[in-house]
């Protein structure tokens, strides 16, 4: 099973924006599948960050697109960005 | 040389969703070119279109297709299924690496170029959606069909306006009967109701703000239409042999350039690309029996095409049975000369010539036998199918009966 205790509500909101993307429900994904097994190729990773840009306000360099690879790199990688976002810009939403 | 057979045809546009529903309507003479669905803020000049009205695509694709490809390339894809299940062909390893798909269009992903430059210069949003490219490109559809089917021969896409689809099936006619290929799916498909290719239409003055009247004396200019047609040829010994139904042959293909001018037609050119499709046939042209004729309805085009046909067929001219079916489909652009081979090759199969429909008065520049408003019996062997693009490029597909 995976570990529900880290679906936080980061977490959730990126599963909801792979399975909006993906156009598959959201209870089809947990934070342990990988992409592959998501059958998420690298043209459907564009749209999937495409969709995290803009959800999170973030931009996610190119580099790390190609490294991603799992539901779980992704929102650790989102959370990364978010967090750096806030202390840079400390009070903003 | 190989002969070139039809074993499959596939159809979507303003007359239906299949080529049966299609011809159902062509042959009786139904104009489906209908109120605009969205007639434009300000209102567009004409009011009137022949929008595939009843094409819904996730009948057909699954709502992760509808991110990848766009209009013109869903219904060109869907023609071609049709037009694979009809020929009852496989592209088997062997086969696939032996057969090709040639597609035209006019514009490619017109909606999505939209929809990038609302964002860009409206919106102030840099961020363009990031399937454009694949979206956009022109060979959307030929992609599509070659990997939805397994062929991995020639596959490419061919653009040259009006002509586009006419171009792309004589491109596979000479892959076939040069032995390159055995056999290939061709056609053309066009999506045009995007509101900034109809503000460029009409800019350009020529289309109708009624409906569009080939050859008839009171024609005040084209009906857009959309749609995609496939059609599936095969070298007809590999038609044969597994026992594939015939539906018609295709013997010539003539093209040429007016080198006249970008928009302006002229006699010559068409005349020519009829004259060398003709001689490529084999055929004289006192043989033809029917002719698809481009018939736009502007005022240039119908009276410059009925001249080029006199030309060539001689006092045959007086005989020849020659229609537009855009009548009843509109101007298709990039698919028209698909639409169009489908059509015509239904006219050989059932013995019937489709309608130039909204004809009400004869014009004697026009003064040929139009088969006005009514469709006609007639036992027909050969038939021509006309396109003639701006930029001058003119194309004409002979058609046998099988």
């Amino acid at each position: 099973m995976p570990e529900h205790s880290e679906t936080d509500e980061l977490g959730a909101k990126v599963i909801a924006v792979i399975a909006h993307a993906q156009r598959i429900p959201p209870e089809s994904i947990s934070l342990n599948s990988t992409f592959e097994e998501l059958k998420i190729d690298s043209l459907d990773g564009i749209n999937i960050v495409f969709e995290l840009e803009k959800e999170f306000n973030i931009e996610i360099p190119d580099e790390g697109v190609q490294n991603l690879r799992s539901v779980s790199e992704t929102v650790a990688g989102v959370r990364k960005l978010v967090q750096e976002k806030n202390q840079a810009a400390p009070g903003a939403a | 040389m190989k002969r070139v057979a039809v074993t499959g045809l596939g159809l979507i546009c303003a007359l239906g969703n299949t080529v049966a529903e299609c011809w159902q309507r062509a042959r009786s003479g139904e104009c489906r070119i209908l109120p605009l669905r969205d007639g434009g803020s300000p209102a567009y000049k004409f009011q009137n279109g022949a929008e595939a009205r009843d094409f819904e695509a996730l009948d057909y694709f699954t709502e992760k297709d509808l991110l990848m490809l766009e209009r013109f390339a869903l219904m060109g894809t869907a023609a071609a299924r049709e037009a694979v299940k009809q020929s009852g062909i496989e592209f088997t390893d062997d086969l696939g690496d032996r057969s090709a798909v040639v597609t035209g269009t006019s514009v490619g992903g017109q909606f999505t170029e939209e929809e990038g430059y609302l964002r860009l210069y409206r919106e102030n949003n840099p961020r363009v959606a990031p399937l454009t490219i694949p979206r956009t490109m022109a060979n959307a559809a030929a992609s599509r069909i070659s990997l939805e089917f397994g062929i991995h021969g020639p596959a490419y896409t061919v653009s040259t306006a009006c002509s586009s689809a006419n171009h792309a099936i004589g491109q596979a006619f000479g892959l076939i009967r040069s032995g390159q290929v055995t056999a290939a799916i061709a056609g053309g498909s066009e999506a045009v109701f995007a509101e900034g290719l109809l503000r460029a239409w009409e800019a350009m003055r020529v289309v109708s703000p009624e409906v569009c009247r080939p050859f008839s004396a009171d024609r005040r200019g084209l009906s857009l239409g959309e749609g995609g047609a496939m059609l599936v040829l095969e070298d007809w010994e590999h038609a044969q042999a597994r026992g594939a139904n015939i539906l018609g042959e295709i013997i010539g293909f003539g093209m040429s350039s007016d080198a006249h001018h970008i928009t302006q037609p002229c006699m010559e050119g068409p005349a020519k690309a009829m004259a060398w499709a003709i001689r490529d046939a084999g055929i004289d042209p006192e043989q033809v029996d029917y002719i698809n004729a481009h018939g736009t309805g502007t005022q240039a085009n119908d009276v410059t095409e009925t001249q080029a046909i006199r030309a060539v067929l001689g006092p045959h001219a007086d005989r020849v049975l020659v229609s537009s079916t855009k009548s009843m489909h509109g101007h298709t652009l990039g698919a028209a000369g698909a639409v169009e081979a489908v059509l015509t090759l239904m006219a050989l199969e059932c013995g019937t010539v489709p309608p130039t429909v909204n004809f009400t008065t004869p014009d004697p520049a026009c003064n040929l036998d139009v088969v006005p408003n009514q469709a006609r019996k007639a036992a027909i062997e050969y038939a021509l199918s006309n396109t003639f693009a701006f930029g001058g490029l003119n194309a004409t597909l002979v058609f046998k009966r099988a």
